[in-house]
């Protein structure tokens, strides 16, 4: 009667998620270059970086698929968590830098500061950094979700105000007065937790992280939504008003959602930073946020795996795209957001699981007419 | 007289200048079974609006159990001091089970943090079972509500408000959409469910309000026309007016 945790495709998923996880490393640590096996560290980061994708489109289909928040902000969770991290990174580079000043990094040198801006301290300790990861997007989301859904903005208006929301920020932290670098962002990292970031060992490392969180990014989402809460969120995007008559605040309901969805995002920017070694304003631009709900629309929204699928489907399809044919990549990516809403609202999974069904709806006859010529 | 389980006076509210509700005055006591009948844009499902706390009255008073004031209060707020509502249109949550739609109606601790670490307990699926004996969907708990027909969902939502287990039962036109023998079940349940708990009905159809046997108020433009048993009702003339004389 309960839905079990791991259910087929969720496992069946997570045993790929895992063999990946493993045999990409190996891949590029074991097997020498040149010989068949061997993954190259460009690759390496590069399927990291799909990997952070992948997390940050389960964090966008937990309220998007489950609780039907639609988000167009979701770019500014991840970007605000990579910022975390790469606030961090900049202040491990310590007195390597260009200007080789212990305190400052090289960018507030460059423009004359004289003392370090009080929101950078405690960036220099990982662990601080690494709680504000999740706790800067998680506030953000918060304050915002407090206002929004107690006054019951919901649809496209809330989908127009988290655009708006992620835009604010691309203008603020275009700004150099923001004291994060301006439009260069940060970046020119070296090494974290002492590791050099450019050695295929950290990188592997990394890959390996970005793999373990993007499963438990999974497990946590369907242990949310397999419990009452998660049908008390399917409820509220099925008949919101009859939700709240039943007597559930459904503003708390979405709050709690959009805040761990934000925080998840956030762990996902995190990790995306050292891989690709920079965070800039663009990450916050509107369109990033679109290209997330695309891949969720894409792989089938309310299914977390089906999320996962799609970004790790565009992303390699954009990979492909953006060096074979750079010109048509958007419109490929437009065309695709098109048919999927008109031909497959349910996503590719939804595409797989009919398939499956047909399938089976034809062999049960076959099978049963076989026994009876027997 | 019985004590007055919900108690409405003179409630004033206007959209745009027009006067939905206008000078309404009711009261029902506890454990009463009353019929509200009335023309289109009498004001029945405002004042329904109202008694939940989807819309403020722009005066008078509403007066839930003689000492709580509803008016200060929103929809989940009147839902937890027990005011169960149906709606007109069945309203189930389509992609959840029918056995679902009544676990999430289950009177009980309605915060986040409750139904984060709610477990499924034996004591809970004998109440789903007892539910669905009642409204006739024995073999079709584990079926999406939305595959349900428009007289099953009816019977759900039903089913949803019983298993909030309110004081007071709003229901808004549950006769729609059913046959005449589910429609007679229908008013067989709720005059079962008088006496125990108070129900307010909201009905068109006059056979039903009929097989309810039970005191009717008729609501014209926002006010109570008149009231009383429904022979009574019927015999006045403005009553005869408003609903023939146009």
């Amino acid at each position: 009667m309960t839905e079990p945790l791991i259910s087929r495709r969720i496992g069946i998923f997570l045993a790929l998620l895992f063999v990946v996880t493993v045999a990409v490393p190996l891949g590029n640590l074991v097997i020498a270059p040149g010989s068949t096996g061997h993954v190259p560290s460009h690759i390496v980061a590069l399927l990291g970086k799909y990997l952070c994708y992948a997390l940050l489109a389960v964090s966008l289909d937990l309220v998007w698929g489950f609780a039907g928040i639609l988000s167009l902000g979701h770019g500014a969770f991840f970007a605000l968590g990579g910022y975390a991290m790469g606030m961090h990174l900049m202040r491990e580079i310590g007195d390597r830098g260009v200007y080789a000043n212990p305190l400052l990094p090289d960018f507030m040198v460059f423009l004359g500061y004289s003392e370090l801006p009080w929101f950078w301290y405690g960036f220099d300790m990982f662990w601080f950094a690494a709680l504000m990861v999740m706790f800067v997007p998680g506030v953000l989301a918060f304050v915002f979700g407090w206002f929004a859904f107690r006054s019951r903005v919901t649809g496209v208006y809330l989908s127009i105000i988290t655009q708006a929301m992620t835009y604010a920020l691309l203008l603020a932290f275009f700004r150099n007065e923001m004291g994060l670098g301006g439009n260069n962002g940060l970046t020119d990292f070296r090494d974290v937790l002492g590791f050099d970031l450019t050695a295929d060992s950290t990188r592997s490392a990394l890959f390996v992280l970005s793999g373990l969180a993007l499963g438990a990014g999974i497990l946590v989402g369907r242990i949310l939504t397999t419990s009452k809460l998660g049908k008390v969120l399917v409820a509220v995007r099925d008949a919101e008003s009859r939700t709240r008559f039943l007597g559930y605040r459904v503003e708390h309901y979405k709050l709690f959602v959009f805040v761990v969805s934000a925080m998840m995002a956030g762990i996902a920017g995190a990790l995306y930073v050292p891989q690709v070694g920079i965070i800039n304003p663009g990450e916050f631009s509107p369109a990033n946020s679109i290209e997330i709900v695309i891949w969720v629309a894409l792989g089938g929204r309310g299914t977390l795996v089906g999320a996962a699928l799609g970004a790790l489907l565009v992303a390699a399809g954009k990979s492909y795209l953006t060096a074979a044919f750079p010109e048509i990549w958007l419109f490929v990516l437009g065309a695709v957001f098109i048919l999927v809403t008109i031909f497959l609202p349910k996503g590719v999974l939804g595409l797989i699981e009919s398939r499956r069904a047909q399938k089976r709806d034809t062999l049960v006859p076959d099978a049963k007419s076989a026994e009876a010529k027997a | 007289m019985r004590e007055s389980q919900l108690y409405l006076n003179d409630v004033n509210r206007s959209f745009d200048g027009f006067k939905a509700i206008n000078g309404l005055s009711l009261v029902i006591a506890k454990g009463e079974l009353r019929a509200v009948v009335g023309p289109n844009g009498a004001g029945k499902t405002t004042m329904l609006d109202i008694i939940t706390g989807k819309t403020r009255p722009d005066s008078g008073e509403v007066v839930w159990n003689k000492d709580t004031d509803l008016t200060k209060l929103d929809e989940a707020d009147c839902a937890r001091l027990g005011i169960g509502r149906k709606f007109q249109k069945p309203t189930v949550f389509e992609t959840l089970s029918v056995r679902d739609n009544l676990m999430l109606s289950l009177s009980g601790d309605r915060e986040v943090r409750a139904s984060l670490f709610h477990r499924p307990s034996r004591d809970e699926a004998d109440r789903i079972d007892g539910l669905l004996d009642i409204i006739g969907l024995t073999d079709d708990g584990l079926r999406l509500a939305g595959d349900l027909s428009h007289g099953q969902k009816q019977w759900l939502e039903i089913g949803m408000l019983l298993a909030q287990e309110p004081e007071l039962l709003l229901v808004d036109e549950p006769a729609a959409g059913m046959t005449d023998a589910e429609t007679m079940r229908t008013a067989e349940l709720l005059r079962s469910i008088a006496g125990e708990r108070s129900v307010l009905v909201i009905e068109h159809d006059m056979e039903f309000v009929r097989a309810l046997n039970c005191k009717v108020t008729v609501l014209h433009r926002g006010s109570v026309l008149a009231e009383g048993s429904l022979d009574h009702v019927s015999a006045n003339p403005e009553v005869i007016e408003v609903y023939l004389g146009r």
